[in-house]
């Protein structure tokens, strides 16, 4: 197998047409996919990811630049030899009827079964892998309305690997899904695309996981243009944050994360150690204080933490408190004319 | 792993007891009415024998086997089209009228009657077969002309955009048919409102000709797209992305289930709720979405239903005949009713 660029997208330019009206969303997109990569697809709302995805998957013309899969053009390879090389995954993923796993997975097989879609002993092979390959097996014969939203995203997933494309495009497939889902199955498809050699294109909004899971991040900005690179690299030279950064956020490239703008006029002094520490100072943040730098520098009050006990010296006056839940609503219950 | 070789078997014991129930309610339909056959004198006319006297011949022959077939074959092609258009539109409420050949049929119907025959066209009495014969072209033809029209304006826009547009103009229509009423005399509303109670008893042998050809040609065209409708189920992006030509596809679907529901409205009248009640319980006994499994189910359901409407509607034992449409209704709103409340949540059975 080799590392040859699956899709390829020269000067491309994506949109919509209504008649002779062209509203252009992106355009001089140059990139490629390659087998065994597993790249996501970042951008803030509105940057165009969707269209990008369904123009890649050939469901929307480009308004022009050039589209090749596997060297041909992508508007020339007819839709049945399309989907032996190219599967989607989409939001829309719920099937209406009365249909089990089983035959949702089996849909994959059309481009491979005959006029009637009567499976062969190899296209059954092939869906029980796929169940497996997203751990689905145990859902097989279960109604797919019936399923939560995570399982039936993993059926969705076996369904376009049962598809055997080596390329595989994903619209948002988290959306919805908690946190441990979430994990969860960027891990299935990080671990696919390495086993399997597949090129596999994911559109998400989760930032962090995107981070933490991608092996090339493509981040598509407002303006529309779309930059790529290794996650790492994109986080140390600033351009990650280029790309999300706004009036009220900031990218922190200690924690790998954004967070809102320090605008606290009032600044307060803690002193304590370890976890107690850590958490009082994100809750300080939180309710809009700053953190005093040094120990002259002016502050609203100060918080001594010992013992598990927070004691408040305020003007002079000192009040303890037993907990942190019971600190929080003190300073919420004052008014600091903030 | 599914289909489990029981699941198999118990789809074919199911399809058995289908059929045999259409045969038992067929051969009752035959032998009960105002004269009483036994199955024997039946299969005795059937076969030509001399033992059975012309007339008797001519009741079972002429009048109540054409009969039975047409309520067979009209069942079948509404729980089939009824079916096409809910796979098409993904839809659970759509029935095979969406495209407004209904309407089209009854404004077709409606000229005829309360225009052109007083005009001084002498139609209502029920023995002129050539009147009989005009009122199943204007309703094909009302049919087939808003097929055209709806089809023709489907062609650019998106699946929920022509369940909207056939809506409209079914509305359209029938703001039309209503100002015809409006202006009509009594007689010709009443023969109106009863070509709109549906009738099996209007398609005799030489209309069979026409009849026939045309709901199998239906159904074959409908058959022929078992494949890309399983796909259609999951909407028409995912169909696409697995070869199938959807545009392609839901063109000839659409005109398949029209063809058959224009075929049955032309010479039987609008017969209302089998081509719903025939794809939902089919989903319902064989637990299933697979069209390969779903089609003949429906058509064998839909043939069922239809039957045992049409027996119930003659009122055996009574001297009157119902309204099928009443009858239809009142079988197919129940069995719904019936299957969305065992199941709980429409989202299982659709």
């Amino acid at each position: 197998m080799t590392a040859e660029a699956q899709l390829t997208a020269t000067q491309l330019e994506i949109g919509y047409r209504h008649g002779a009206e062209r509203t252009v969303v992106a355009s001089q997109l140059n990139a490629s996919l390659r087998g065994g990569e597993f790249v996501c697809l970042l951008g803030p709302n509105g940057a165009g990811k969707s269209t990008l995805i369904r123009t890649l998957a050939g469901m929307q013309a480009p308004l022009a630049g050039e589209l090749r899969l596997s060297g041909k053009a992508l508007h020339e390879i007819a839709p049945r030899e399309r989907a032996k090389a190219l599967s989607v995954v989409l939001t829309e993923a719920m099937p209406s009827g009365m249909m089990d796993a089983y035959s949702m997975v089996s849909i994959g097989r059309h481009p491979y079964s005959g006029w009637f879609g009567g499976l062969s002993a190899q296209d059954r092979e092939r869906i029980e892998w796929a169940l497996h390959a997203v751990g689905a097996t145990p859902l097989a014969d279960r109604q797919v309305a019936e399923l939560s939203d995570g399982e039936r995203q993993k059926v969705s997933i076996a369904r376009a690997l049962a598809q055997e494309a080596k390329l595989m495009l994903l619209d948002e497939p988290t959306a919805f899904l908690d946190l441990p889902r979430r994990v969860e199955l960027m891990s299935i498809l990080r671990n696919l695309a390495h086993r399997e050699h597949l090129a596999l294109l994911l559109s998400t909004h989760d930032l962090d996981l995107a981070l933490r899971f991608a092996d090339r991040l493509w981040l598509m900005s407002a303006e529309g243009r779309l930059i790529q690179g290794a996650p790492e690299a994109l986080a140390l030279d600033g351009r990650f944050a280029e790309v999300f950064a706004s009036e009220n956020l900031d990218w922190d490239a200690m924690s790998g994360s954004f967070r809102t703008h320090p605008v606290a006029c009032l600044n307060v002094r803690i002193e304590g150690e370890g976890l107690e520490r850590v958490w009082t100072q994100r809750a300080l943040e939180r309710l809009g204080f700053g953190i005093a730098e040094t120990d002259t520098s002016p502050a609203a009050f100060s918080v001594r933490i010992s013992a598990g006990v927070w004691t408040v010296r305020r003007d002079g006056a000192e009040q303890c408190f037993e907990s942190i839940e019971a600190l929080i609503d003190w300073i919420r219950g004052e008014d600091w004319k903030l | 792993m599914t289909p489990h070789p029981t699941t198999t078997s118990r789809r074919l014991g199911g399809f058995a007891l289908i059929a045999l129930g259409i045969i038992a309610v067929a051969t009752l339909s035959i032998c009960a009415g105002s004269v009483q056959f036994s199955p024997v004198e039946v299969m005795q006319a059937l076969l030509g024998s001399e033992a059975v006297n012309a007339v008797h011949r001519q009741i079972i022959v002429d009048f109540r086997l054409p009969q039975v077939l047409t309520a067979l074959l009209s069942g079948a092609a509404l729980g089939m089209a009824g079916l096409l258009m809910q796979t098409v539109f993904r839809n659970p409420l759509a029935d095979p009228f969406v495209l407004g050949v209904n309407s089209g049929a009854s404004l077709g119907v409606a000229v005829v009657l309360l225009v052109l025959g007083p005009a001084g066209l002498s139609l209502t009495d029920g023995l002129a077969a050539s009147g009989q014969m005009l009122l199943i072209l204007a309703s094909s033809g009302g049919a087939a002309a808003t097929l055209f029209v709806v089809l023709l304006l489907s062609r650019r826009v998106d699946i929920m955009s022509v369940l909207i547009i056939g809506l409209m103009i079914s509305y359209t229509i029938g703001a039309l048919v209503s100002i015809l009423m409006f202006f009509s005399m009594a007689e010709r509303l009443q023969s109106f409102i009863n070509w709109s109670f549906g009738d099996y008893g209007n398609v005799s042998w030489p209309q069979m000709r026409f009849f026939l050809p045309a709901i199998l040609g239906g159904v074959g065209l409908g058959c022929l797209f078992v494949k890309p409708l399983d796909a259609l189920l999951l909407g028409e992006r995912y169909a696409e992305s697995v070869g199938t030509k959807a545009r392609h596809v839901r063109f000839f679907v659409l005109l398949g289930a029209s063809v058959l529901a224009g075929t049955v409205t032309g010479f039987c009248g609008p017969i209302g709720f089998l081509g719903i009640a025939a794809p939902h319980l089919s989903r319902y006994l064989f637990q299933t979405s697979s069209h390969r499994v779903l089609i003949p189910a429906s058509i064998l359901v839909g043939g069922l239903l239809s039957l045992s409407a049409d027996f119930i509607a003659r009122g055996p034992g009574l001297d009157v005949v119902l309204p099928l449409n009443a009858i239809t209704a009142l079988i197919g709103a129940p069995v719904i009713i019936a299957a969305l409340v065992k199941q709980r949540k429409l989202k299982r059975l659709f």
